[in-house]
């Protein structure tokens, strides 16, 4: 094992963090303010309480989980998808190095970068609205299996993209409206019958079911089901970039 | 002189179908520079990626200091250093930054005294601090060669390293090579300045369709391949030579002024005392003559041609 390789590419990758600060930190931290603003206090007011919880906390779950997935997609592909666009992929293809180990630089600095970003805003939550964690140690669980899985999905796009364009396609286009659709702000009992089934197609509803019920023991589906579905997506993705390793695709050819 | 470097039935074909490389063997021996030759697209970069690692072969193996590059990838990349075409960098990390991230990717030690010495030694010892994207173009080539430097390599990869670079810089960029030469280090270059191969090189290959057209010590090259010129300076100018000189398939030029002579060095017979006795014969008065030696250039260009 290459571990000063690994640790090489997890520090360049946590430098970019700290220096665009602004971007990658305070700007999430921003908006989810908004968020509470907006749907915890404005709207959230006239909202009774879902399930025994008051609306303002009931969402505090599926708002983390909206910026870790958002973000673990946006770190990891923007982070493998940049030296390719630089061309400084060459050091990393050409240095005795496995893909398993490129792998966990990346992946690992854009997961941490995620993790530390959820914690701020549940920090950031706490100031807002009441919170009681029911299972901190599954929360945890919860939180680190979504960014690391979500970071994979982000290196496959970040590979996959041949342009910026193609870098937004996915996050903008399916990530977020399946997030915003996936019960992040409401509870999917609350849905007509038919919506309900439709909704439940939807694999983010699975991620913020077992991750809110980590923190009040509700949730939309058992949390067992929310747990096999997150490690299913988790090997779907690393099962993708060992295909991806193995061919050289987009890659070395 | 051993191998560093073995080359073996290498093939490379692109999904486009496009055959970058056909069958090529090459031995590059140790501690020699050697300068692969090769006009736009002839295989150069493919050759030098798939040895580095960046593409796949689809047929042929590779050994790097006796290491197969695909089965034992670890030791065989950690002996090269690579200093691709463009200039591809971190335009917002430091020059420091960036070369200790190179060292560590290779899996080496921190070793702070090192890099200094390196970027010492490209001059870039008051620059450690600046953020790439302020450096200039040359600036820039250094510190690719300092990435490439900051492991320690034993075979260091030159592609195109002074494309672009103005003339001051370029003879500073050989002064390097050559003092890493010195210290062991084998050089593989490639480039598109015969004069650069010229000054340089131990070893010349010559690589044309992604195929090895030749593979020549460059002295032996010269000598074997070079042709010589000798041009007669006329005391007056002719318009036209006599049917008795047609033999010697002279050039007339300079509007009439001197006349240009082609000859093989490995001929029996250079046939410029006849010449000279044949243009007495024929009244044709000269007042100076000199020879020149065909240079890399003229040979590499009919090397091209002919294969």
């Amino acid at each position: 094992m290459n571990h000063r390789a690994i640790r090489a590419i997890y520090l360049f990758e946590m430098a970019r963090t700290w220096r665009t600060l602004l971007q990658s930190i305070v700007s999430p931290v921003v908006s989810t303010s908004l968020y509470f603003v907006v749907f915890g206090a404005a709207i959230g007011s006239r909202i009774s309480q879902v399930e025994g919880v008051s609306y303002g906390t009931f969402i505090v779950p599926g708002l983390i989980m909206l910026s870790v997935l958002t973000q673990s997609i946006a770190n990891a592909s923007f982070g493998i998808y940049f030296p390719k666009f630089t061309g400084t992929i060459y050091e990393i293809l050409s240095a005795p190095i496995s893909y398993f180990e490129i792998v966990l630089g990346y992946v690992g600095a854009a997961a941490t970068k995620s993790i530390i970003l959820g914690l701020i805003i549940l920090a950031t939550a706490g100031l807002f609205v009441p919170l009681h964690i029911h299972h901190p140690i599954w929360m945890l669980t919860f939180l680190v299996l979504t960014a690391v899985t979500f970071s994979l999905f982000g290196f496959i796009i970040g590979i996959w993209a041949d342009g910026f364009e193609k870098l937004q396609m996915i996050p903008m286009l399916v990530v977020t409206p399946l997030t915003f659709l996936g019960g992040s702000f409401y509870s999917i009992d609350m849905l007509p019958a038919g919506w309900r089934t439709v909704a439940l197609l939807n694999p983010v509803v699975y991620l913020i079911s077992g991750f809110r019920w980590s923190f009040y023991e509700i949730a939309d589906v058992s949390v067992s089901v929310s747990m096999g579905m997150t490690v299913a997506f988790l090997v779907a993705c690393l099962a993708v970039i060992w295909w991806i390793f193995r061919t050289g695709y987009r890659l070395k050819n | 002189m051993s191998s560093i470097i073995s080359v073996a039935n290498l093939s490379k074909t692109y999904g486009s179908g496009f055959k970058a490389l056909k069958n090529v063997n090459l031995d590059i021996k140790r501690g020699e520079i050697f300068a692969l030759l090769g006009p736009n697209g002839a295989g150069k970069t493919t050759l030098i990626s798939i040895i580095c690692g960046i593409a796949n072969p689809s047929e042929g193996k590779v050994l790097v200091g006796g290491e197969n590059i695909q089965t034992s990838y670890r030791k065989a990349r950690s002996l090269i250093g690579l200093v691709p075409q463009e200039l591809h960098t971190d335009a917002f990390e430091s020059v420091w930054a960036t070369v200790s991230f190179s060292r560590g990717l290779f899996g080496k030690p921190k070793n702070p005294d090192h890099i200094e010495k390196v970027l010492k030694d490209l001059s870039l010892w008051d620059k450690k601090d600046n953020k790439i994207i302020t450096l200039s173009g040359g600036m820039k080539r250094r510190v690719m060669i300092a990435k490439a430097l900051s492991h320690e390599p034993q075979v260091l990869f030159l592609d195109e390293p002074t494309a672009g670079v103005d003339v001051e810089l370029r003879k500073g960029m050989w002064e390097v090579v050559r003092t890493l030469q010195q210290s062991g280090v084998t050089i593989i270059l490639t480039t598109h300045y015969i004069e650069e191969a010229e000054e340089m090189a131990d070893r010349i290959g010559v690589i044309n369709k992604g195929e090895i057209v030749l593979v020549e010590d460059k002295a032996t090259l010269m000598q074997k391949l070079g042709k010589k010129r000798l041009t007669v300076h006329l005391q007056g100018k002719v318009t036209s030579l006599p049917e008795s000189l047609a033999h010697y398939e002279l050039d007339l030029c300079d509007n009439g002024a001197t006349l240009v002579y082609d000859y093989d060095t490995k001929g029996e017979r250079t046939g410029i005392t006849s010449l000279l006795s044949d243009l007495r014969t024929a009244g044709i008065r000269f007042n100076d003559l000199d020879t020149t030696q065909s240079s890399l250039e003229d040979i590499f260009v009919d090397l091209v041609r002919t294969s």
